[in-house]
């Protein structure tokens, strides 16, 4: 049971999407990767490689801890950082956005939510503003009057009614769920296929969290979006989207149906990740093993770059992780890791038979 | 009830002279209310709430943003100052290191300065701001070592590394400055100058909000094996409901500034009494376990400014009657619960809240 265990083939053309089952792929990433030079001839090679899809009407979530990158992978797909290699497709065509129109043009389709409610809203502005704003940039066909109505009725939609009482308020009057549904609406207002939101309900509180999630959710049928859901809640990922991509300094480390990705983790990072979070069933838990598991990695140096980045915290490394960065390799038609240590890490995945892939039920 | 400046022994670790007796509460809260003076009105933060904890006892105080939980706790301490102003109650506290109980809101400041740190200390949530950035490791924590105990400057410096022996960091980061630190890091770091008097009662103040899940849980099970060999008692303020079913002893549940539920966290997860409590516990997906129907809870809090008269959660409850707007909210036993300590500010809903039950109990309370 070593070496001669099921070969796994690096994920290609054929790793079908989670998502893909919802509608049209809009939006393409291949390779993309994203260099950061921090002087003295240092790089920090903040995204590597990562390649994903996004369908209509689907939901993808990016899941990592802060520094993985996926905030990266937002800004770029939002056209507001260039990419050091890789390419964008939206629509089948590759994106350039060489001058204003074109990133205009890109700009009405591909949306952005932000995290902070409090500070992506101009204080000085009404939520009318806001709303208006995309609709005159993006939508100059429409007449004052159409403004206003599409104004009330992306309010509506968002369920902040009466609209015009709410169209007339200064941010500084909403809460913080109230400011982050005015964002939906901004995000909408451009008519766009594709939303990426980046932790859109990490700033609000737990009770209103999922209300949020269910509003966009609902958005998410009616004007059948693309939807990037970067989150660092890998539980709220489960919730909400179909296919889940975690990442790791950089890399996206493992992808699959939100489901089996989180039921049954391939990537001991995403093993990690999940027993890390916290478990209301499990009454006491922490009690019971009271900071009796190990601590893993903490002090460990920085891998070398063209190692398996996870290799210093990994229970599972052994020589080849630390000389040679695995690639995605695919478990099955949906699921891919990239660890060279499966067969040890998830052995009831990858032992041949069409292993754990049925857990959807 | 006055305390004496004499009353509180720092040095000492002598536990043989023991005034509380066990089972009494090491801190117990009052009937305490704290108000913010504002150009408009009295904003209520904290109405009335009354909360024990015991030696070694974990409890969580779990809350919305706003709902006065971090007011609380410092309000207890005394930490806030104007416009905030301790409207009444009384926050008792008895350490084994003291002869008699203080009465925390009656000592004067420099009774209250030896007992600061010495006897209750906080980790704050924001361990970015809350460490300087101009001093390293070394002197932020020999400065606290220094203000509280005494002792020559090589002890302090002693037990400056000791103490980052205690959570796990190498002593070599004692010349570190807080920027040079990850986050995790410097959140030890907090922890480790909360221990470093020995205190009995460490109050932390979302110490983990900030945090990846996967340093949370090295950090909490890291706080949980100190609080098992050091013995001090925690009150764990956080938003995060799900965190509390796996870390704390008893959960309080708090809403508006008032108490909706207090109970062993077994009790709160499978036999919730207020309606806040159990629509709390639906609104966070979970990882484990079959995928359920996730609602939230629509609606926000009251304003506290001129909160409505009756149950706070009213507007956003799906049980609210309009008997609801004339009951005084006070925590009473849950009746069905065989627990006298399982407290809830409901009068009106059972524990599983069967519909039949439900309005046999509305009838009663309207007699």
């Amino acid at each position: 049971m070593s070496s001669d265990a099921v070969e796994l083939q690096p994920a290609a053309g054929d790793l079908v999407s989670a998502a893909a089952a919802r509608g049209s792929l809009v939006l393409e990433v291949v390779g993309l990767s994203k260099d950061f030079k921090l002087g003295r001839g240092e790089v920090l090679h903040a995204v590597r490689d990562a390649s994903l899809g996004l369908y209509r009407g689907a939901v993808v979530a990016l899941v990592g801890e802060s520094g993985s990158g996926k905030s990266t992978v937002a800004r770029m797909l939002a056209g507001q950082e260039r990419p050091t290699a890789g390419t964008i497709s939206l629509n089948g065509k590759p994106v350039h956005l060489a001058n204003r129109q074109a990133f205009r043009r890109y700009k009405s389709e591909v949306q952005m939510v932000f995290q902070d409610p409090f500070a992506s809203l101009n204080p000085a502005h009404t939520v009318r503003y806001h709303i208006e704003r995309p609709l005159h940039l993006h939508r100059s066909s429409l007449s004052k009057e159409q403004v206003h109505k599409e104004a009330v009725s992306l309010m509506e939609q968002v369920r902040l009614t009466p609209a015009e009482t709410f169209l007339a308020k200064y941010p500084h009057e909403l809460s913080g769920g109230q400011r982050q549904r005015v964002s939906f609406a901004r995000g909408l207002a451009a008519e766009p296929s594709v939303l990426l939101a980046d932790e859109p309900v990490s700033m609000l509180d737990v009770s209103i969290r999922l209300e949020m999630l269910n509003l966009l959710d609902d958005l998410r049928k009616r004007f059948e979006l693309a939807m990037l859901y970067i989150t660092h809640d890998i539980a709220s990922a489960r919730f909400f989207a179909d296919e889940v991509l975690v990442m790791y300094a950089g890399q996206i480390v493992e992808r699959g149906p939100a489901e089996q990705v989180t039921q049954q983790p391939a990537h001991p990072y995403t093993q990690l990740l999940v027993s890390s979070a916290p478990d209301p069933d499990n009454l006491g838990g922490m009690l019971r093993d009271g900071g009796k598991r190990e601590r893993p990695g903490e002090s460990a140096g920085l891998p070398a770059t063209n190692a398996c980045q996870f290799s210093s915290r990994c229970p599972f490394a052994i020589d080849r992780c630390r000389a040679e960065a695995p690639p995605l390799l695919q478990i099955s038609s949906s699921r891919a890791a990239a660890c060279w240590r499966l067969d040890v890490a998830a052995p009831s995945l990858v032992s041949g038979e069409e292993g754990g892939g049925d857990l959807t039920s | 009830m006055k305390a004496e400046a004499g009353d509180l022994v720092p040095m000492s670790t002598d536990t043989t002279d023991q005034a509380r007796k066990p089972g009494d509460p090491l801190l117990s809260i009052r009937d305490l209310s704290v108000a913010y003076r504002t150009p408009a009105g009295d904003v209520h933060a904290v109405e009335h709430v009354s909360l024990d904890l015991h030696a070694g006892e974990i409890v969580g105080l779990v809350g919305e943003s706003g709902s006065g939980k971090s007011t609380l706790a410092y309000g207890a301490c005394r930490l806030l100052r104007a416009p905030a102003l301790i409207t009444g109650g009384s926050v008792r506290y008895q350490g084994r290191r003291m002869k008699h109980p203080a009465e925390i809101l009656q000592l004067s400041p420099e009774q209250l300065n030896s007992m600061r740190w010495r006897e209750i200390a906080i980790v704050f949530q924001s361990a970015m701001n809350a460490l300087n950035p101009v001093l390293n490791v070394r002197d932020q924590l020999t400065d606290v070592i220094h203000a509280h105990l005494q002792g020559s400057r090589a002890e302090a410096l002693q037990r400056a590394g000791s103490l980052l022996d205690l959570v796990g960091i190498p002593r070599a980061r004692l010349r570190s400055y807080p920027h040079e630190l990850s986050g995790g890091m410097r959140q030890r770091v907090m922890i480790a100058m909360a221990l470093a008097t020995e205190p009995e009662v460490v109050i932390m103040d979302e110490p983990t909000t900030a945090l990846d899940v996967v340093v949370q849980r090295e950090i909490l099970g890291q706080i949980l094996e100190l609080k098992n060999t050091l013995g001090f008692a925690i009150l764990f303020i956080t938003h995060d409901l799900s965190l509390l079913l796996e870390l704390a002893d008893r959960i309080a549940v708090m809403y508006a500034g008032q108490l909706m539920e207090v109970g062993t966290a077994s009790e709160v997860q499978n036999e919730p009494s207020h309606p806040y409590t159990k629509r709390l516990l639906r609104s966070f997906p979970s990882l484990r376990g079959p995928r359920r129907e996730l609602t939230g809870i629509p609606g926000t809090p009251p304003s506290l400014l001129d909160p409505p008269p009756g149950c706070p959660f009213l507007p956003r409850c799906t049980e609210g009657t309009e008997a609801c707007t004339r009951i005084d909210v006070t925590l009473a036993q849950v009746r069905t619960s065989p627990d006298p300590n399982h407290l809830t500010a409901c009068p009106f809903v059972l524990p599983d809240s069967s519909e039949a039950g439900t309005q046999a109990n509305i009838e009663e309370v309207r007699r």
